[in-house]
């Protein structure tokens, strides 16, 4: 937690980095042809190569490499001419070889950063820079049995050998909300570009956590707490809560032991979510000499300038672009416009063909936040399945903009659109809704008035809220009124009484 | 004349034109291997159903005038480093005792596709580490020459296959030496292509920057025959060369004049067996007199080719079998809980490895993670790595003067069985010749220059740039054509050996 923004003043700055692996969207593995769909029954996506059988070889997957460059590159990261792979050797039975395929001392990316800024403003904007994003096969699964006195390990090695990207921080975020605020920003970064679904069910996205400390003391000494990295998290969530238990605890430590980093070696704790606590890993999983050196079975990678720029052309829009494009086409807010690129490419096209069709972007980002992103909270399911297409929803939102019907019947006919799948006319019909002609509608008015003489009264002695008493009573005549016109009708018949 | 007194290119010519079939020369090699393999053990599995079916399948084809392939009929002895995917796969080792390949090498695809028929795995040092196959897990080979002397290793059971007739010519692998040298001890012609140029996709690892297969023949001529077919690119192998693969044995006519070949004054120095030292003077002096000149070359990094070995082939080959762990596939030590390791997982890991590894793959697994290991890096591996630099400059500077460089393959003939297994530095230095070459990613050859006193065979080797295959069995096919040291047979063999089966 910073000192300067937060309300509860600390006497310490926390100072976390993040080590993220991302999967990157293949059909095929990283080193062989197999498929990389999730899912599958445990070892039917295997072949020699990933099974690490005797004599087998890898070969890279370019389009492996060209999503990594496309991340590192929108990352800001320079961009190596030269780069090759490195074996990372450790014994484990998901391990099949015996090593990893990883890179060791020349990544293909180093020094980049990715800025983000809180719409809401409580987080100042966090600029975090990037050691390297590197590129390395994913290990396979090993699914312990937990029935009691059963010690069997299951070994499924499907993932084995998917493509991973490695990105990994400098420790310049701040406060647990920062991490959490940083790392929505990357995932839907990484989205947008197409280069991972960054789906951490389905373990498409991993995040470690290093945090420690900072606290400044009495002579003027900054006492650094021994870095802890955190395991385990499955979701940003769990992140911001780990992190703020570790910060709580490494506080604590501090206040009773006042150790400091070097003193102790750095500890590798693992995230228990439904306790939510952090638990300190066995000494003996966190020291390793992985004895890298380079793979001798794969031939160093270069990357041209040229190869560079094909792969910048066919980027698309980042997050942070697509937002100052909406604010400045659609004049909506910053607020707004955060809160429809947060929902993903698919619906920042919905919006904007929305917008096209009505000609308004405040009225098309009010629609979508207030009515179809809150059905898709309820129902589920994704922009491209919704049953509601831009051009059914710019079709009544003209309606109601013509003064047809007022926005709680138009919702009415919305939910009929939905459950249907009718245009806006069709529901329109469907439900019975016909539109009061102008004349038919003043005779109605001219009845209610007559029979309502106390409301009447009120409202001539300048009690003009109680005309909401007449909307009632024209309801009830005719279910089909808009009740903002017959309120002016209304009231300008008084006034005319006058 | 017996299918034996033929050489590949004949048999082949043979069976193509109906003189043979292959059947009958399937079955004369089946029959001298029945007979002579007990007393050498140049085998470790022999499939005499198999080739004989593949054999048939020929006959078939031919018979009814369907396209035949380049080596049809030509009986084939594969290195058990090989993957096969219808016979069990070794590499000479405990650990895969009853392992089977699901696929076929890339090299033994192309045999099958070009007709060859393969009748079997030759017995080799574990995992191809070695230099005398006398750490093979299935027992020593012994040399066709002198049953008491060792065939050279690793692909000691491929030279010693070919050496007493038993294939015309088999498929070796070579790492340091490993097809040259037993080429060499056993008096047969081997050729260890430039790195890259036959792809390694299927050849168990032993240290993957070094690996490469190659052909061991009668001849020169039958290597350039077998090598056109089992060189050129395999996209399932990053480090095959994409260069296209020329017709060798149509190359070899060209005479020698001109061609500068390369002496090195320090391969003479001591440590040199005499009559090897004069057998392969005699060498160079037949070169000379195919029109070729003689010049001495500096390798100022040669000297340092052996240690450089010793430390880039083990960390690789620690990294390489860290695989056989017991866990998928391979030997697994029964379970026998104790206390005396930390997990139930770690006690398989090393009793497994314990089990299934042979003493010399230990010590080579040892000596390599500990290079490998932090704070030992920079001291051992990437100072071996910065030497391997300087070794293959030498090479280049050499070739800017000579198109070959000629010497000794191994400083003496074949050694007795189990008179270096006492002492593996010395077993070590056997490699000196020959280390080199597959530092620096050219290629060599090796065949018989001559004999010592008490009959044994002394190896004369060439190598030439990187891609200068062409060249190397030119002017070894030049050299046999001067010379009959390669048509020579171990004598009373057929009487030596006791009829098994």
């Amino acid at each position: 937690m910073n000192a300067s923004t937060s309300e509860t003043q600390v006497p310490f700055t926390t100072i976390i980095g993040l080590e993220v692996h991302v999967q990157l969207q293949t059909l095929t593995k990283l080193f062989c042809g197999c498929s990389t769909a999730f899912g599958a029954p445990p070892n039917t996506q295997v072949c020699p190569v990933c099974l690490g059988l005797p004599g087998s070889l890898p070969v890279m997957n370019q389009r492996a490499f060209r999503l990594a460059l496309k991340a590192a590159l929108a990352l800001d990261c320079n961009i190596a001419s030269f780069t090759k792979w490195d074996r990372k050797n450790y014994f484990y039975p998901d391990l099949p070889k015996g090593y990893q395929i990883s890179q060791f001392d020349l990544p293909f990316s180093t020094d980049g950063t990715l800025e983000v800024i809180d719409p809401k403003g409580t987080i100042g904007p966090c600029r975090v820079g990037i050691v390297r994003v590197h590129l390395e096969e994913d290990a396979g699964k090993s699914m312990h049995d937990e029935t009691a006195g059963s010690g069997d390990t299951r070994i499924d090695l499907n993932r084995a050998g998917t493509p991973l990207c490695e990105i990994v921080t400098q420790p310049d975020l701040r406060s647990p909300q920062e991490a959490r605020l940083w790392l929505n920003e990357l995932k839907l970064l990484l989205v947008y570009l197409g280069v991972s679904d960054c789906n951490m069910q389905e373990g498409s996205l991993r995040v470690d956590a290093n945090v420690n400390l900072h606290i400044p003391q009495p002579d003027g000494r900054i006492a650094k707490t021994p870095i802890v990295e955190i395991k385990n998290m499955n979701s940003f969530r769990s992140v911001e809560r780990a992190l703020v238990y570790e910060t709580t605890r490494q506080w604590g430590v501090w206040q009773e032991t006042h150790a400091e980093m070097g003193k102790t070696p750095k500890q590798t704790r693992g995230w228990d979510d439904p306790a939510g606590v952090t638990r300190a890993q066995r000494h003996k999983e966190e020291s390793s000499d992985y004895r890298y050196f380079p793979e001798p079975d794969l031939v160093p990678v270069t990357v041209s300038s040229a190869q560079q720029a094909a792969v910048r052309s066919e980027m698309g829009e980042p997050p942070v672009r697509v937002r100052k494009g909406l604010e400045t086409r659609w004049k909506i807010s910053a607020y707004d416009a955060d809160v429809l690129v947060n929902q993903g490419r698919q619906l920042v096209d919905y919006f904007e063909e929305l917008a096209t069709l009505i000609g308004d972007g405040k009225i098309a980002s009010n629609w979508l936040q207030q009515d179809v992103l809150r059905t898709l909270n309820e129902r589920g399911g994704t922009i491209e399945d919704f049953p509601v297409r831009p051009a059914a929803l710019a079709e009544l939102i003209a309606r109601v903009n013509a003064g047809d019907f007022d926005t709680s019947r138009a919702r009415e006919i919305f939910s009929e659109m939905l459950a249907s799948g009718r245009s806006a006319a069709d529901a329109v019909l469907s439900m019975g809704i016909a539109v009061i002609g102008d004349d038919e509608l003043v005779a109605l008015c001219r009845d209610i008035l007559a029979a309502n003489p106390k409301i009447v009264a009120d409202v001539k002695g300048g009690k003009e809220q109680a005309a909401a008493g007449l909307i009632g009573h024209a309801k009830k005549k005719n279910p089909n009124i808009n009740p903002g016109k017959v309120r002016t009708i209304c009231i300008d018949l008084i006034r005319a009484m006058q | 004349m017996q299918p034996a007194d033929l050489s590949a290119i004949d048999l082949v010519a043979a069976v193509r034109q109906g003189d043979l079939s292959a059947v009958q020369c399937t079955e004369a090699f089946l029959n001298r291997i029945q007979y002579c393999n007990g007393a050498i053990n140049a085998f470790l599995n022999v499939d005499r159903a198999g080739a004989l079916a593949c054999a048939e399948s020929i006959d078939v084809r031919r018979r009814s005038g369907q396209p035949l392939g380049p080596l049809a009929g030509l009986p084939v002895a594969v290195k058990d480093a090989l993957c096969t995917a219808d016979l069990p796969t070794t590499a000479a080792s405990k650990m895969l005792e009853n392992f089977r390949p699901p696929y076929d090498a890339f090299v033994v695809s192309r045999l099958r596709q070009a007709d060859a028929v393969i009748v079997g795995k030759t017995n080799m040092d574990e995992f191809a580490m070695g230099g005398s196959n006398e750490n093979s897990a299935f027992g020593p080979v012994h040399n066709p020459w002198d049953f008491s002397r060792a065939p050279g290793g690793s692909s000691g059971g491929s030279a010693a296959c070919v050496a007493a007739d038993m294939t015309p010519v088999a498929i070796g692998s070579d790492t340091g030496g490993s097809i040259r040298q037993p080429a060499g001890l056993c008096g047969i012609t081997g050729l260890k292509p430039t790195y890259g140029r036959v792809s390694r996709r299927g050849l168990i690892a032993f240290a993957s920057s070094l690996d490469q297969i190659g052909p061991m023949a009668r001849s020169a001529a039958d290597c350039a025959l077998v090598l056109e077919t089992i060189a050129g690119h395999d996209p399932g192998d990053s480090t095959s060369l994409t260069d296209a693969v020329p017709r060798y044995t149509s190359l070899l006519e060209q005479p020698l004049a001109g061609v500068r070949v390369g002496r090195v004054p320090e391969h003479f120095a001591a440590g040199l067996d005499p009559e090897v030292a004069k057998g392969v003077e005699e060498a160079f002096a037949v070169l000379k007199a195919a029109g070729a000149t003689v010049h001495d070359i500096a390798m100022p990094h040669a000297k340092y080719g052996v240690a450089t070995y010793y430390l880039v082939a083990p960390c690789e080959a620690s990294s390489n079998l860290a695989r056989y762990d017991g866990a998928h596939y391979g030997h697994r030590a029964s379970a026998k809980p104790s206390s005396a390791f930390e997990s139930p997982l770690i006690e398989m890991y090393c009793r497994s490895r314990a089990e299934g590894f042979g003493p010399e793959v230990k010590r080579r697994i040892m000596l390599g993670t500990y290079a490998l290991s932090s704070g030992y890096y920079d001291a051992y591996y990437a100072k071996a790595l910065k030497v391997r630099r300087l070794i293959r400059q030498d090479y280049l500077d050499a070739f800017e003067h000579v198109d070959l460089i000629g010497g000794p393959v191994s400083a003496t003939p074949a050694f007795k069985l189990g008179e270096k297994t006492g002492d593996p530095l010395a077993m070590y230095l056997v490699d000196l010749y020959t280390v080199s070459t597959n530092l620096a990613g050219v290629g060599g050859i090796s065949f018989p220059c001559g004999f010592t006193k008490s009959g044994l065979p002394i190896g004369f080797q060439l190598q030439a740039p990187a891609l200068g295959e062409p060249l190397l069995l030119r002017a070894s096919d030049r050299f046999q054509r001067l010379t009959d040291w390669h048509l020579r047979r171990p004598p009373n063999l057929t009487a030596l050996c006791t009829p098994k089966g």
